[in-house]
């Protein structure tokens, strides 16, 4: 077990080393983040001076280096643009899209899996069909035109629900909380919807496949002839058997959710931090897009580690092999 | 057999495919009396399995049962439907299944399932679930049975988890139990132990068994009575030890040539020529005329039920005769000449 976590965590050092060479060597080739910081009409001296105080002029290498032993001491730098150190403007961002993250989950979660148990329990059925059907708009239809189509009906037509922005928070252990209130999951509960959609479509499908799998099995069979009732035989048998794949993807659509709800974000003006992305990149914000991505890695390594702990709880012939 | 448990009477089970209705079994009657084993012989794709399965109602679309009836203490199984059926499975008929190794959930233990299994039909505790279980492998021979509880399917051997699906049958003392090839994925020793523990269980719990097999050196040491199945229909039935000694119907002489125990060791074996027919595709008359070396000219219509002393039956035009039942070697000489 703690070699495991130790081979986990070496891997994940490598994965964020490779990570921060590529974007430090992809930014640079992009081009200098003070052409387009500085005006363009100001002088040569100006922006020399610019260039020296960011240590632009140093060579890349050392520049790499610089960055990496500041990260290692906890600095992860300061942004260009907004002149703050890059972590807090990390983490002003991270709460309002990690509760967005997670909730669009949930949804995907309570209405993916039963839904899809049922298409798989009971493929001929109508409901089940229209199930699939539903399944397959959810992860064909573009996310930005569902969210508008979202905000035409809810807020602009029927005015339900306010059309975008965060709305109220109430602070649960320091953290801007939207979900603990009534009036904050009217503002949530749009894009969440938007974002949970994708997923949902995937977790139906995949639901699906592994119950109509499991459900000609053996066991199943034999469960059947013991007197066990269908709602044990889903419940009990099918639902352990087919939640493999589904942690699986569950943890790498928590992962890239997280990471890339730009679009969403985009569309219900959530200030999350996608929209943050988008605009570092936009100017060539260079330490907010290095330090963006390393926390990416960070959490897609965090997300599997834990996918694979509960995989040796799922299927205890995992646990076997890793013990081995 | 006036006290038999199970009466199984015409059963017909149909197979909707593109072909056609495809008859797996055909009009398949027999009957089990209180701690008696039946073998239920045929070949791979004879409708022995899907006999078994017919019985529990656990056919599934696009299969169905035509007709016939299932009779449990005087209850047509085949009538009932959900919750009346759940009741009979597993409480009064239990089935062990061919793959022990398929038929136990692999991601569950031991104990979760046998629990389950016993809440399914008793509401009782999950303590005495457990009690109830662990009694239930010790009955089936399993050593320190408390840690077999706790232990998952893939750390079991075979054997074991073949005990384990026996015990789970065991579990609520049915009447009767469909035991479908059960040892054939096991080696030969740990399949005699079982066998001797089936004879043991029919005997001391009257637990009747319908014992589908292919292996006729299974049936010759277990079974009280034989019933031999072909394309779907029964062709020969009798008591085990008479069916064996003397063969009536021609298909079962040329089984009983082709066990290898009964040839000198490096002499070629007998085999009843060519292949069990496609259900799709059945010559008229006695399907399994084209393969037999007494077919004459009345084999293209259906052939009769002959019944013989001891209540034995065979379902041909020209079953061999008892006074001139030839020897096994000689059956063997009349299939290599055949074929």
């Amino acid at each position: 077990m703690i070699g495991f976590l130790i081979q986990r965590v070496l891997q994940a050092l490598m994965v964020v080393i490779a990570m921060s060479i590529i974007v430090f060597l992809g930014v640079y080739a992009i081009g200098n983040p003070i052409d387009v910081m500085i005006d363009p009409a100001s002088d040569q001296a100006l922006r020399e001076a610019l260039i020296h105080r960011y240590g632009l002029d140093r060579p890349l290498i050392e520049q790499y280096f610089v960055f990496m032993n500041n990260m290692l001491h906890g600095d992860f730098g300061e942004s260009f643009i907004y002149r703050l150190p890059v972590i807090n403007l990390i983490f002003s961002r991270f709460p309002a899209t990690l509760e967005l993250a997670l909730t669009a989950m949930l949804i995907a979660t309570c209405l993916g899996i039963p839904l899809g148990l049922w298409a798989g329990y009971k493929p001929e059925a109508l409901s089940s069909r229209a199930i699939m059907a539903f399944s397959v708009l959810g992860f064909s239809v573009p996310t930005f035109w569902v969210g508008l189509l979202l905000i035409m009906v809810f807020a602009v037509e029927l005015g339900w629900l306010p059309s975008g922005g965060r709305g109220p928070t109430t602070t649960v252990f320091g953290i801007p909380m939207s979900i603990t209130s009534l009036e904050g999951w009217s503002y949530i509960i749009l894009p969440a919807f938007n974002l949970a959609l994708f997923k949902l479509g995937l977790l139906i499908r995949l639901t699906r496949a592994g119950t109509s799998e499991v459900m000609s099995s053996d066991f199943v069979r034999f469960a059947r002839a013991q007197g066990l009732s269908e709602g044990k035989v889903v419940g009990l048998h099918v639902l352990k058997n087919i939640s493999i794949p589904i942690v699986t993807v569950f943890g790498l659509e928590l992962g890239s959710t997280l990471a890339f709800a730009v679009v969403t974000e985009t569309v219900f003006n959530w200030p999350g931090m996608g929209k943050l992305i988008i605009d570092s990149i936009t100017v060539l914000d260079r330490p907010v897009m290095v330090a963006y991505l390393i926390l990416v890695v960070f959490l897609f390594v965090l997300i599997n580690l834990v996918v694979d702990l509960v995989y040796g709880q799922l299927d205890p012939r995992i646990r076997v092999k890793a013990a081995s | 057999m006036s006290d038999a448990v199970l009466k199984v009477r015409d059963l017909r089970t149909q197979f909707h495919t593109k072909a056609g209705a495809l008859k797996a079994v055909d009009g398949v009657s027999f009957e089990v009396a209180r701690g008696r084993i039946l073998g239920l012989v045929g070949e791979s794709g004879s409708g022995k399995s899907v006999t078994g399965y017919s019985i529990l109602g656990l056919i599934e679309a696009p299969g169905e049962i035509a007709g016939g009836e299932v009779l449990l203490d005087g209850v047509d199984v085949t009538r009932l439907k959900g919750e009346a059926l759940r009741r009979v499975r597993g409480a009064k008929i239990a089935m062990v299944f061919q793959d022990p190794m398929m038929t136990l959930n692999p991601v569950l233990k031991i104990g979760t399932q046998m629990i389950a299994a016993v809440r399914a039909h008793d509401k009782v505790s999950r303590k005495v679930a457990w009690e109830r279980s662990r009694a239930a492998l010790a009955k089936v021979g399993i050593p320190s049975p408390e840690e077999r509880l706790d232990a998952y399917p893939h750390q079991l051997s075979g054997g074991m988890r073949q005990r384990v699906a026996i015990a789970i049958a065991l579990l609520h003392s049915p009447a009767v139990i469909i035991a479908d090839e059960p040892t054939t994925a096991l080696d030969v020793s740990i399949q005699g132990q079982i066998l001797a523990e089936v004879r043991r269980l029919a005997d001391d719990t009257g637990t009747a068994f319908v014992w589908v097999t292919h292996d006729l050196a299974v049936v010759s040491s277990l079974a009280d009575d034989i019933c031999v199945m072909y394309a779907g229909k029964v062709v020969e039935t009798g008591a085990a030890a008479e069916v064996i000694a003397s063969p009536r119907h021609p298909y079962t002489a040329g089984l009983l040539a082709s066990v290898p125990a009964e040839h000198e060791p490096g002499e070629r074996l007998p085999q009843v020529p060519g292949s069990t027919p496609s259900l799709a595709n059945l010559p008229p008359g006695c399907a399994f005329a084209p393969r037999c070396f007494k077919a004459g000219p009345a084999c293209t219509t259906t052939p009769p039920v002959q019944h013989f002393e001891g209540g034995r039956t065979a379902l041909c035009h020209y079953p061999i005769e008892s006074d001139s039942c030839p020897p096994p070697s000689s059956t063997s000489a009349a299939y290599q000449n055949a074929s």
